[in-house]
């Protein structure tokens, strides 16, 4: 399989994210046409149609852009930190985390939209130094194989939790938590939007800056010093940043599967393992990726709206095989 | 070439040239302990490998082999005594800067994700590129006289996977050459390798040594291919060093037999290097009764 050039992978990449933007902007319940939303684009016009288009639908897919980028690069990081391939932003139990710190403001009887997010938060980070700690091995370094022994052990306690709380609460907070937990991206607004921004920012210049030596702990961590990385400082901060950028994507639109899975590995399938390349092109199709998804989950049912989760997963599974097959025929 | 072609580049790496003594890789009276463990991984250990030498580094398992690189490598601390690289306590090297200087070629390497071998031989750079630098020039000409010099241009587009475990080999060594070292540390380089691709790299090993003047530090448990290659021997056992020297002199049939506890003869080759032979020592089938 022939790789295509850097510049053609990005200008393909944002040829793609622009027509992802303009059809999460053109499609919706209200049914606007494409000259209304022009029209209120600008500012003009009806003044229903520029709430709709400024207030609900601009934000609703630059939030799908952001949380799906971010989903994406967090994934691609982890899967060369922990050396699996496999490995997706929730592996090391940060879903559970944030699931459990969610459940349990519901349960506490806090519905303010502002607190949920904050207690998913706190859940996910909690459970990222949970886990941190349990991974920190005798020399003071960072044990890859025992941080996955422990997101695992982590995630599945939190889910205990998670499920004991519900099996106690009245049928109004089960209903809230569930859909919750199934990740969706309306809702927020430009405020969700920003807040994410800013812990987004400077974790994605992190993990940026350590493209190449993720580059190299792919090779191994013997081979990675002897290249002149400085290992145990790359993976303590790639778990950080990472994790940060999971916690913050949960917060703002829950727990939506597949995509940081599925597309660092398009675009490992597409253009190779540099980081240097992997991670902004992991964002831009994340990021696309999701805001369609979000899309059809409005359109599919309308005026339903289907879980995004469910969406990512129904389209990204087969396109995960489709690219398996073709990487296996390489 | 090398050598005085760096004297100028600067950087707080070049500035620690080689020590007093010629030495661009030193331990002094060094000695290792692990923690929770008794005896000292490294006792008091000394030696000193220069430029244009191949020194190789033997001994049973848990002789303290691996430990030994380590403290040069500055990867564990001495309790006591020093490491050093180039003149400066291995510990106080930046990663960075003693990779360039020092390329290491270890027994295994799995990369988690497919590499094209030049894509391999260009993580060489890395060291010098930092995080953000392009790859210029300098950087593309080093790729190319290593894999020249390693012979794997011809394996430029395969991936690594696909290669045989002497060709992996030989890439890796490429990868450590375009990190243009003056050390190479090669640490059981052909334990899963065939006679004939042993032999080639160690081949390829002395002309680096002889001919472009790097140091090899070579540990490996292939005593006699050691012996054969190596300007000197170390041998170590239980954390010392026993003897330093010669193949000839290193190599005497009671030191091997008391360091390994197995008996072996010791034969001359014309060209004055010595190759060893264990001792058959069938086992009794009435052993139990008998002694």
């Amino acid at each position: 399989m022939r790789r295509p050039s850097t510049p053609a992978l990005f200008a393909a990449l944002l040829a793609f994210a622009g027509i992802a933007a303009a059809l999460g902007v053109a499609l919706g319940a209200a049914g606007l046409s494409p000259r209304a939303i022009g029209q209120a684009l600008l500012g003009r016009g009806d003044g229903v149609a520029v709430g709709i288009v400024w207030s609900l639908r601009l934000p609703r897919v630059a939030l799908g852009f952001v949380v799906g980028g971010v989903l994406a690069v967090a994934g691609a990081a982890l899967q060369a930190l922990v050396r699996n391939p496999l490995a997706d932003p929730y592996l090391l139990g940060l879903s559970g985390g944030a699931g459990l710190g969610a459940v349990l403001a519901l349960a506490a009887g806090v519905v303010s939209a502002w607190v949920l997010p904050a207690a998913a938060f706190g859940g996910a980070l909690a459970a990222t130094v949970l886990v941190y700690r349990l991974a920190l091995v005798a020399g003071g370094g960072l044990d890859s194989r025992m941080l996955l022994l422990g997101g695992v052990v982590v995630g599945a306690f939190a889910a205990a939790l998670v499920a004991g709380i519900l099996s106690v609460s009245d049928a109004v907070q089960l209903k809230t938590a569930t859909l919750w937990l199934m990740g969706g991206l309306g809702g927020v607004g430009w405020s969700g939007v920003l807040v994410l921004a800013v812990y987004a920012v400077p974790a994605l210049a992190v993990l940026v800056a350590e493209s190449r030596a993720l580059n190299l702990l792919a090779l191994g961590e013997e081979p990675a010093l002897h290249l002149g990385a400085d290992v145990a400082v790359t993976k303590r901060r790639v778990y950080i940043a990472a994790s940060l950028l999971t916690a913050a994507a949960v917060a703002a639109a829950g727990i939506i599967g597949f995509v940081g899975l599925v597309v660092p590995h398009a675009i490992r399938l597409l253009k190779g393992h540099d980081h240097r390349v992997l991670l902004p092109a992991a964002f831009l199709l994340g990021g696309a990726f999701l805001v369609l998804a979000d899309a059809l989950a409005r359109t599919a049912f309308s005026p339903l709206e289907l879980p995004v989760g469910v969406v990512t997963a129904v389209v990204g599974v087969p396109f995960f095989v489709a690219l398996l097959r073709r990487w296996a025929g390489r | 070439m090398r050598g005085q072609g760096e004297a100028g580049a600067g950087g707080a790496g070049d500035r620690a040239r080689s020590a007093p003594s010629g030495a661009v890789l030193e331990l002094i009276e060094a000695t290792v302990r692990y923690a929770g463990a008794e005896p000292p991984a490294l006792e008091r250990v000394s030696l000193a490998v220069r430029g244009g030498e191949c020194v190789g580094v033997v001994g049973p398992n848990g002789a303290g082999k691996t430990t030994l690189l380590r403290a040069l490598l500055g990867q564990v601390a001495c309790a006591s005594g020093r490491a050093l690289a180039l003149g400066r306590e291995a510990r106080r090297w930046p990663r960075d800067e003693l990779a360039r200087v020092v390329g290491v070629v270890t027994q295994r390497e799995e990369p988690a994700f497919p590499l094209t071998v030049r894509e391999a031989v260009e993580m060489g750079r890395y060291p010098h590129l930092g995080a953000w630098r392009a790859p210029g020039s300098a950087d593309r000409a080093a790729v190319e006289r290593a894999m020249r010099r390693s012979d794997v241009e011809a394996l430029s587009g395969r991936w690594v996977e696909t290669l045989s475990g002497g060709e992996w080999q030989r890439v890796r060594i490429a990868r450590a050459l375009a990190q243009e070292p003056r050390v190479l540390i090669l640490d059981e380089p052909t334990a899963s390798l065939d006679l004939s691709h042993e032999m080639q790299l160690f081949e390829l090993v002395i002309d680096l040594v002889r001919r472009d003047g790097l140091a090899a530090l070579v540990v490996s448990h292939h005593i006699n291919v050691a012996a054969r290659f190596a300007d000197r021997l170390i041998l170590l056992a239980q954390g010392r060093l026993v003897a330093d020297g010669p193949s000839a002199a290193v190599l005497e049939p009671q030191r091997l037999a008391a360091v390994f506890g197995w008996p072996v003869t010791v034969h001359r080759l014309a060209d004055g290097s010595v190759q060893l032979f264990p001792e058959r020592r069938p086992i009794q089938p009435n052993a139990g009764a008998a002694s």
